[in-house]
Parts: structure tokens; C-alpha cells; sequence
């Protein structure tokens, strides 16, 4: 069965999730992937870089926006550059674990209550989700054009100098197809297969 | 020479948005085969119904419309140089137009040149003589995530008990698809070439996508490998998106290519479900996409 969930997202109902559950997600979300982690990280978490004025203003108009919410590990292609009317044509997710380094003080600092993007991640990501909690969505990689329909508005988009794919775009999603798998109770269906496949393997080897 | 600018960029858009028959006769197949109610059977049905709707909307299957590589069989009339020209016009046609997302960046500055136009191997090029009038031109996108999980082994390897025959090459392909787990946005297919240098059998690996996925391997041996490969790897449950599952590979196609006597490497590149391929060909003023 598929559950419905609107962002934002409440402790509670994070923690009835579990790996396999299939989710449809709708409310407001924020694209961002590496060079959004990067920048969070130097400028506002290890503060590495000086923070500039415009920085801070975009902190302050996405801190409420992904308060018990949620980040996209998305590099979208986008239509209507030109015109500024925005439009998502590919949506899928990228691959998740490049933002390992960064993810689990991205959770705290936010308060997301969760990722979507693609492959999982690793232990301390998961270990973030236990504390938060947050889990993992696993969108359909290369599913782009499916999940571009979920994509009912494109609100704003902040550091488009980062690139289309790199931008921190704010959408508003209606039923974004995802599956759970890593929740907050530690468990992570990519270790639970990484480890079913070895043992295949080493059979298969001998 | 005439200028077929107009007949490439409808290529790419062909490419990009139409996933080939035969690919999605693999998926259905596949999607038949998982546990109904699985994740396996939710990632299959999301994958489907995306490649009819991109059909549909002539929209990019994937938003990785990854690295276009053309493969081109040119008559003596065609102009390289020409041709090359036009076709990197097409290819900054087809992001304008949002059937490619620009995708070449510069490999030190990080700084994406927005146009999808990079140096000499961004559009990748490669041309051989046709034999008769007729050009044909092979087009194939192929995806980051999935050339990411790609790789090179040097036989023998000592931790795969693999030598320098056939099982060698079942062994090394094998560990291939354990390593990639779900990121190569399985199910997927693998391209394995056997021998080379380590830069044309990467070429080779590549060049395998190229062949019908229905088709037969012409060597007999290599046949029965190919399925033996497909076959075993499937039974690693790593299933669609690594979700877990009975689909992971749909279908495996391998190449030799003459190596040194020291040298026997055995690579693997693997091609995600958005397996994106098209031919074009060119007889006189007559144009077919296939
Ligand atoms: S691996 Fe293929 S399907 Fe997956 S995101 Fe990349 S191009 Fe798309």
C-alpha cells in the first residue's frame, strides 16, 4: 500500500516509516546537491567562508521552507531560462552518496526531516536519520520525466550561478513516487542487499 | 556536401525521449517476473510509465542525457571535418531545445559550458569508413551513474580466482555487478570486452551497445557466456535500483579485441535501464531512424 505524506513532515510520522515502504510525497521541497552542500557547509556549518549579505538573506528565506522538511538530490533540466518562467522537463534523482561528507550536519542544521535522492548513503547518514529523525527516499533514477509531472510550480530558485543542475531550485511536488530505504530505526535496505548479494557471489566464485 | 544539421538534431531528439522497443519488451518482461507489491515491482512500474509518457511528450527519458557518442560509417564524399562541425551545432541545438541537458564541464574549474560543447571528446566522435554510399550514424547517450559504476579488470586477479579464460571474464563480470549494487540505476545492461589496451577495450565495452539486444553472439562460446553472465548475475537479487529484486541485469553482449601477449584485461561497462539508442541512416536524399 502506498502512503500519502505532506511536507512538512512530523517526527511522529517519520518514525511510523520503515525500509520498503512506498511513499507519495506532496508540499514544498529544495533541490540541492553537491555545490549546495559545499556552500552550507563552509559558509554556515565548519564556517570556513565568510558569510556575505547574500548568504545570509538566502538562508533566511530557506531555513523555514526545509524545517521538517526536505532536501532533492536532483540535477534538473529545466526549460524557460530565458523568460524566468520556469518549468522542470527532467526531474530524477542523483546519486545520493557524493554528499555523505556533508549530509548528516545538513540534517541537523536544517532540521530536515529527511533526503530523496538516489543509491542511498552511508552510516552516518544513517545514523543522523536515527537522531533527527529523517529517513531516506529513494526516488526512480532516470524516472525524470515522471517525477517532472509530480512537479506542479516551480516557486524561486536561489545560486543560479551554480548551474541549472546545481541551483537550489523551490518546488512544490504532488505525489512524488519514492520508496523508504534507510529509516530512523537504523535499518538500511542497501546494506541488507549489499549483504544478501555478497554472500550470492561468493557462491557464485568459488 | 550537404548539411544534415536538421536530420542529427532530430537524432538526438529521437534518442533522448524514445526508449527502443526491444529495451522496454525487457522491462515488461521484467516487471512481469518481480513479487507483486515489492519495491522491485513499484521501481519497474515508475521506470514504464516514464518511458510512455516520454514517448508521449517527446521529453528526455532521463534528465542524464549523458555523453553523446556517435559512431559513424562516412562514404568517401563526407567531410570530417564538415560533418563534425554540424554535428556539434545539433548537439547545442538539442540543449537549447532542452532534449540534452548541458553537461560537459570543465574538468578543472568545475565551470559547465552550458552548451553541451566541449573539447575534442565532448560530443565523443568516432568515425570509420563505409564501404558503400550510404551514411549511417549511431547515436548513444550514455548516462554518468552508470559509466560511474563502469571497470577495468587485469587478468589474472588473484581474489577473483580469475585467469585468463572465459570463467576469468564470468568472474570479473560478476564482481562488476556486485561493486555497482542499485547505482547504475538498475536493471541495466553490461557491455564486457575481452582484451585490448586499457583504452580500446573501453572502447569496445562501449561499442557492444551498439549490437541489437536481441541478437545472437556470433561465436558460440561468447553466446552461451553472455547468458551464463546475465543469467548468474540475476541471481544476486540485487534487483531494480538495488531495491532488491530478481531483475538486475537484462542483457549481456561481449567483444574480443586483440591484445599484447603481456596484457589481458576484461571491461566492463554497464548501460542503465535508460538504455538510449538510435541509427540513423542516409541513402542519398533519403533519411531512416532506427
Ligand atoms: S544512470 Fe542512467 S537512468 Fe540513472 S540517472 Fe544516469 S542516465 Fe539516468
Amino acid at each position: 500500500m502506498k502512503k500519502h505524506l505532506t511536507i512538512p513532515i512530523s517526527a511522529d510520522e517519520i518514525k511510523r516509516l520503515h525500509v520498503g515502504d512506498s511513499v507519495l510525497l506532496s508540499g514544498v521541497i529544495m533541490t540541492g546537491r553537491d555545490a549546495f552542500h559545499k556552500w552550507i557547509h563552509d559558509v554556515f556549518i565548519n564556517k570556513t567562508i565568510p558569510s556575505t549579505q547574500e548568504d545570509l538573506d538566502i538562508l533566511k528565506q530557506i531555513k523555514p521552507l526545509l524545517d521538517e522538511g526536505l532536501i532533492y538530490h536532483c540535477g534538473p533540466v529545466v526549460s524557460g531560462l530565458d523568460s524566468k518562467q520556469y518549468h522542470f522537463v527532467a526531474a530524477g534523482p542523483t546519486t545520493s552518496v557524493r554528499e555523505e561528507p556533508y549530509q548528516a550536519d545538513v540534517i541537523k542544521f536544517l532540521n530536515l526531516r529527511g533526503v530523496i535522492g538516489k543509491g542511498g548513503m552511508g552510516q552516518k547518514t544513517l545514523e543522523s536519520c536515527h537522531e533527527a529523525p529523517a529517513v531516506y527516499f529513494h526516488a526512480i533514477g532516470g524516472a525524470a520525466a515522471l517525477i517532472a509531472e509530480s512537479i506542479v510550480e516551480v516557486l524561486g530558485v536561489h545560486k543560479l550561478e551554480f548551474g541549472v543542475p546545481e541551483a537550489m531550485w523551490i518546488i512544490k511536488v504532488k505525489d512524488l513516487p519514492v520508496i523508504v530505504t534507510m529509516d530512523a530505526h537504523n535499518a538500511s535496505l542497501h546494506t541488507t542487499i549489499q549483504e544478501r548479494s555478497k554472500a550470492a557471489v561468493d557462491t557464485l566464485l568459488t | 556536401m550537404r548539411d544534415y544539421t536538421n536530420e542529427l538534431l532530430e537524432l538526438i531528439r529521437l534518442t533522448s525521449t524514445n526508449l527502443p522497443k526491444q529495451v522496454e519488451d525487457r522491462l515488461k518482461a521484467a516487471l512481469a517476473n518481480e513479487e507483486p507489491g515489492s519495491a522491485a515491482q513499484a521501481a519497474l512500474e515508475t521506470i514504464l510509465k516514464n518511458v510512455a509518457m516520454t514517448r508521449k511528450n517527446s521529453t528526455p527519458i532521463c534528465q542524464d542525457s549523458g555523453t553523446p557518442i556517435f559512431y559513424i560509417h562516412a562514404p568517401a564524399f563526407i567531410d570530417r571535418d564538415e560533418l563534425t562541425r554540424q554535428i556539434r551545432t545539433a548537439v547545442e541545438l538539442a540543449t537549447k531545445q532542452s532534449y540534452l541537458r548541458p553537461n560537459a564541464v570543465d574538468a578543472l574549474t568545475g565551470t559547465n559550458t552550458g552548451n553541451n560543447l566541449g573539447d575534442d571528446f565532448f560530443p565523443t566522435i568516432h568515425f570509420q569508413t563505409s564501404e558503400t554510399d550510404v551514411l549511417t550514424i549511431d547515436l548513444l547517450l550514455k548516462g554518468g551513474g552508470c559509466e560511474n559504476v563502469g571497470a577495468q579488470y587485469s587478468l589474472p586477479d588473484d581474489n577473483l580466482k580469475a585467469k585468463r579464460d572465459l570463467d576469468g571474464v564470468r568472474r570479473a563480470a560478476l564482481d562488476a555487478v556486485y561493486q555497482a549494487q542499485g547505482e547504475g540505476c538498475s536493471p541495466g545492461f553490461l557491455g564486457i570486452a575481452i582484451g585490448g589496451d586499457r583504452g580500446t577495450s573501453y572502447l569496445a565495452s562501449k561499442e557492444v551497445f551498439l549490437r541489437d539486444p536481441d541478437d545472437k553472439n556470433l561465436n558460440a562460446d561468447l553466446d552461451k557466456l553472455e547468458d551464463q553472465i546475465t543469467t548468474e548475475a540475476n541471481q544476486l537479487g540485487i534487483g531494480p535500483m538495488g531495491f532488491g529484486g530478481k531483475s538486475t541485469v537484462l542483457g549481456t553482449k561481449i567483444k574480443t579485441a586483440h591484445r599484447l601477449p603481456a596484457s589481458f584485461f576484461v571491461t566492463i561497462s554497464y548501460m542503465c535501464w535508460a538504455y538510449r539508442r538510435h541509427k540513423m541512416i542516409i541513402i542519398g536524399a533519403k533519411t531512416i531512424y532506427e
